[in-house]
């Protein structure tokens, strides 16, 4: 799951994604996502953004670890976010990875491979 | 337009000569673009006037700075994976016994390139259980690049540098901001060392625990390789441990070693120097070293459940879990009863499709490949 409201940057993380062998749905902010989920979606792994309207990236993942039924989710922020507590705090919350945009697609697979998501 | 056969072969013996690099044939497209950007910089329009220079004037810099320019410098934190677990689950805990008496390791990152080896192998030792800090650990980093060498030792690291293989949880452990970079912060620096080195040329170094030699090997010609092994092997303990690149071996040009698979890695060891204790890799102590990517992310899962209770996530053993200041607040605690690492990670996923359809995988309900009920395997990008 892609979440992001710039349809710019769904396009490219889920051009990458594609890429990578995942199926991929899309979502332009947190709540959003969280009406998917509710709905029967159980991702993989959801790409986060921090910054977006309605509800931010923080607030979903804060959300998504709230409840047990969504705990195999693996959550991975990816944002131009890239202060040093930005990261702990998102890490702290559940995120299990954290990419800083500008990326790399290699950077994104380096990620996946991280967690155990893509096979080295 | 390619180099003439005549420039290609003045520049090949160059880099064989000075560096033992061999750029096999078929290669002129190489030398051109890697050699046009110093060509541009000395003011002139191709390499062949480049060459042309050096051979009218011998220029000490300048065919340094052609050699340089040849080699190699592809690098990423924590490149392949499988050595870093074999060092932190086999290697140290094997070191960490054999020199308990000076509680001393010396580790050589040979060919370090912008230093992402060796940063990798301290952050890999600073987070290790068993070194405490009474052990004296020295990451020799060396190069015959010197400006990516220097590079390696200001320790500062792009944006684009550290996405790539860092896991998030280390980077803000070990690296600190500095404007649009990160900086290795001062623990971490204090371990390395670097040194310019030729592995061409003879070398004087302290007895080492530990090399890394990876994707060095493959640029010499054999009798090269045989050369530097067996100098290399000069400077190792006997009961030390070499990495070689995946492509690599020591077999057929250096009979001084013997392989010894280690979980998914395969190290090199000087003959007689006897079996890596593998069963260290079950023992609790050291059961969450390691890169263990997993186990970083069920660090976070853990953070996740302090905030749904006590004992959501099964042990609860993260010692550094829950509080923000917690991920940042330097080495996991040591000792088995406080292992802050755990290994395996998680509670594993569930096998086959996992949501109906609608979901983030329409086709099957997972993000695997349609069909495989497995994660994806890694392929090129168009």
């Amino acid at each position: 799951m892609v979440i992001d409201d710039s349809s710019a940057m769904r396009l490219i993380l889920g051009r990458i994604m594609r890429g990578l062998g995942f199926d991929v749905v899309e979502a332009p902010n947190g709540a959003e996502a969280i009406a998917r989920l509710e709905s029967g979606s159980m991702p993989e792994i959801a790409l986060v953004d921090w910054n977006m309207p309605v509800m931010d990236g923080l607030a979903f993942v804060n959300a998504v670890r709230k409840e047990e039924k969504w705990r195999q989710i693996t959550l991975m922020m990816v944002t131009t976010e890239s202060e040093q507590s930005q990261i702990v705090r998102a890490l702290a919350a559940g995120a299990h990875e954290y990419v800083i945009k500008p990326f790399t697609p290699d950077a994104i697979a380096d990620k996946l491979a991280l967690l155990g998501v893509l096979a080295y | 337009m390619t180099i003439s056969s005549t420039v290609f072969a003045f520049v090949s013996d160059l880099v064989k000569q000075q560096a033992a690099i061999v750029i096999g044939p078929g290669k002129e497209y190489l030398v051109e673009s890697r050699l046009m950007p110093l060509a541009r910089e000395a003011g002139l329009d191709d390499v062949a006037s480049l060459v042309a220079r050096l051979q009218a004037h011998p220029d000490e810099q300048l065919r340094r700075k052609i050699v340089e320019a040849m080699t190699t410098n592809e690098t990423s934190f924590f490149r392949d994976r499988d050595p870093f677990n074999a060092l932190a689950q086999a290697v140290l805990p094997d070191l960490c016994r054999k020199r308990s008496s000076t509680h001393r390791i010396n580790i050589w990152s040979a060919a370090c390139s912008s230093g992402q080896e060796p940063y990798s192998i301290a952050m890999s030792v600073l987070d290790h259980p068993l070194i405490t800090s009474d052990w004296q650990v020295q990451v020799l980093a060396t190069d015959i690049n010197e400006e990516m060498l220097a590079r390696a030792e200001r320790g500062r690291f792009s944006q684009l540098e550290v996405n790539r293989g860092l896991p998030a949880s280390m980077l803000v452990r070990h690296f600190e901001r500095a404007e649009t970079d990160w900086r290795a912060v001062p623990a971490l620096r204090a371990m390395l060392r670097f040194k310019s080195l030729n592995l061409n040329e003879p070398f004087d170094l302290q007895y080492m625990d530990v090399v890394f030699l990876r994707n060095v090997l493959i640029y010499f010609d054999a009798a090269t390789k045989a050369d530097v092994l067996q100098r290399v092997r000069r400077v190792m303990r006997p009961d030390g441990f070499l990495f070689l690149g995946g492509s690599e071996t020591t077999l057929g040009l250096d009979d001084g070693f013997e392989r010894v698979p280690v979980g998914s890695a395969t190290v090199y060891r000087p003959r007689g120097a006897g079996p890596v204790d593998l069963p260290s890799l079950a023992s609790p102590a050291v059961a969450g070293a390691g890169l263990a990517m997993g186990a970083l992310a069920a660090g976070a899962h853990v953070a996740a459940s302090g905030a749904m209770g006590p004992g959501a996530m099964g042990s609860g053993a993260m010692g550094h879990a829950g509080s923000p200041a917690a991920f940042a607040a330097g080495r996991p605690p040591a000792g088995p009863a406080t292992n802050g690492w755990p290994w395996p990670p998680g509670p594993p996923r569930p096998p086959g499709p996992a949501g109906p359809p609608g979901s983030a995988s329409p086709s099957t309900g997972s993000a695997s490949p349609p069909g495989t009920g497995k994660p994806p395997t890694r392929q090129p990008l168009n």
